[in-house]
């Protein structure tokens, strides 16, 4: 009575079918990624030691460590973040919580997804001639970085936005109800609500522009600088541009090197990701809803 | 005049976009009683509750005409400011709507908006947070754990906070769009219960679906149909012996 039936031996034959195909598409997916890491830590790994990573290249970058590229890379992140994020977090504020929903905002948010979509030479284009021309800052760091801004603001407009919007609509409803102004009831209720997923998504976009290497080649990041910048007017080097330098540029650089610095690189991203993983674990802990 | 009425609008009407929900309403609502609105769904009950705290505006494409004054004072137009028309008319929702804060800090985050003195000291803290919980016959179940978030009660004790909530900025009109609706029998009867206890101190406005509790639990009723007011007198006399005929078969059950 119970029995399977010939249809239903077919459709189990076609279940599996369907399983293994997206299973076999998520390894497409992971497989690199694995192969990636294992690479860069198998061949990079024996470069990296304390030395590799507090000293200077040295004999034509064939030697000596990344410091200055290391130091580089965390300078621009760091002013491209304090440029990005209050711009960025308040415009989101701004289409999230007071802007209307008319033709004028619905162009904006084009607009911020269309921006999320040039390609970053492009952006590079546009520094170029923005900061360091027509502003005069020069090949320097705070060109670099305001490059790297413009680039992470639509992404973090539209990450913030949405932490924004994950808020619900009932706790707004509660406080204007009792009076509260929408300026005491996003400092209250929406932003202590929203703030971990806000800094989640700031948090990846630091990652992502830590890797960038085209919008900073023009405009602030150095082939080779003997020595630390001093401030933001200085160029300096970065860990991506380097990476490119050394493995197309310059000759006679020994195979682990370029391994070595993609693997410091990849380290640092790994690990402002995990900060952040484990930051928003922690906040979400602290949730009241 | 002696005592102006807590609410009393006239020839109020309101559209939603070109839909017109509300045909020349006039009500008088007296002061320091409970009125219940009923009314089958989409009668304009819920509309014209929300209309006198002005949250109809929010929508957008709500347009208005006529007046509605709160204890003689219009609470449309140019000089009026909408932050002290939601400060004075305080307003209770279907579904209890506590904010994700402590059961302390919801009590005392009306008060903290509109406080126009000195910030108070814990001690004048304490005292408004356990007048207010007293007064909604909450103080007993929470006192020992007012740092604990809102969201945790049970919904009962949500809906009781929410109406705590709003005391402490001394409204002198609460407004109450089916308060009991999300509750169950008991929690249903508890909030009943203070409803009652707040009537003389507060004028209180409440949408029911539910005409037993109508019938309980205010003293007049006004019955509303299509939009329109269809009549409005004390609560025993319009369940008694209803003037107009439709009132008469909405409450014996014949639509709804």
């Amino acid at each position: 009575m119970f029995e399977a039936r010939p249809i239903n031996r077919q459709n189990q034959t076609i279940e599996r079918i369907w399983r293994g195909v997206f299973l076999a598409m998520t390894l497409v997916l992971v497989i690199p990624v694995l192969v990636i890491l294992g690479v860069l830590v198998v061949r990079g790994g024996p470069m990296i030691s304390w030395a590799f990573l507090t000293t200077e290249p040295t004999n034509g970058m064939t030697e000596g460590g990344v410091l200055p590229a290391l130091l580089g890379t965390i300078a621009l992140v760091l002013v491209a973040l304090i440029a990005s994020v209050p711009v960025g977090v308040a415009a989101a504020v701004y289409l999230s919580e007071y802007a209307a929903d008319n033709w004028l905002t619905r162009t904006i948010n084009l607009a911020i997804i269309n921006l999320a979509g040039v390609p970053s030479i492009v952006h590079a284009l546009f520094g170029l001639g923005a900061f360091v021309l027509f502003f005069q800052f020069g090949t320097s760091i705070l060109a670099a970085s305001l490059t790297l801004a413009v680039m992470a603001l639509p992404v973090v407009i539209v990450s913030t936005r949405e932490s924004l919007q994950a808020v619900p609509m009932a706790f707004r409803e509660a406080c204007w109800n009792m009076g509260a102004t929408r300026w005491q009831t996003i400092r209250t209720v929406v932003l202590p609500n929203s703030i971990s997923g806000i800094l989640t998504g700031v948090i990846l976009e630091v990652s992502r522009t830590a890797g960038e290497t085209a919008p900073i080649m023009f405009t602030g990041a150095a082939f080779f600088l003997p020595f630390l910048p001093q401030s933001v007017y200085d160029q300096t080097m970065a860990l991506s541009l380097h990476l490119f330098v050394i493995s197309t540029q310059v000759p006679g650089v020994p195979d682990g090197l370029p391994y070595g610095v993609a693997l410091v690189l990849v380290g640092i991203v790994l690990l402002m990701n995990s900060v952040s993983i484990a930051f928003r674990t922690w906040l979400r802990g602290r949730k009241k809803w | 005049m002696a005592d102006p009425a807590a609410v009393q609008t006239q020839a109020f009407n309101l559209w939603y976009g070109t839909f017109q929900a509300l045909y020349d309403v006039d009500i008088t609502v007296a002061a320091g009683r409970i009125t219940s609105l009923i009314g089958p769904s989409g009668c304009g009950k819920s509309t014209l509750l929300r209309s006198i705290n002005r949250i109809t505006e929010r929508l957008g494409y709500v347009r208005t005409t006529g007046s509605i004054e709160v204890y003689g004072h219009p609470i449309i137009g140019p000089a009026v400011s909408l932050v002290q028309v939601r400060k004075q008319i305080g307003m209770v929702f279907q579904r209890p709507n506590p904010l994700p804060l402590s059961i302390r800090e919801n009590v005392l985050f009306g008060w903290k908006l509109h406080n126009e003195g000195p910030k108070a000291t814990r001690a004048q803290e304490d005292e408004i947070v356990e007048q207010a919980l007293r007064t909604v016959l909450l103080w007993d179940e929470t006192k020992d754990r007012l740092a604990h978030t809102a969201t945790g009660l049970s919904l009962e004790q949500q809906q009781k906070l929410c109406i705590a909530r709003l005391l402490p900025v001394k409204p002198r009109l609460l407004l109450m769009d089916e308060p009991c609706s999300a509750l169950d029998p008991k929690g249903t009867e508890a909030v009943e219960e203070l409803i009652w206890t707040l009537r003389g101190a507060y004028t209180i406005l409440l949408v029911t679906h539910n005409m037993a509790q109508a019938r309980r639990a205010s003293d007049d009723c006004a019955f509303m149909l299509m939009g329109r007011l269809v009549e409005h007198r004390s609560t025993n006399e319009l369940f008694v012996a209803p003037e107009d005929p439709r009132t008469g078969d909405y409450i014996e059950g014949r639509y709804g």
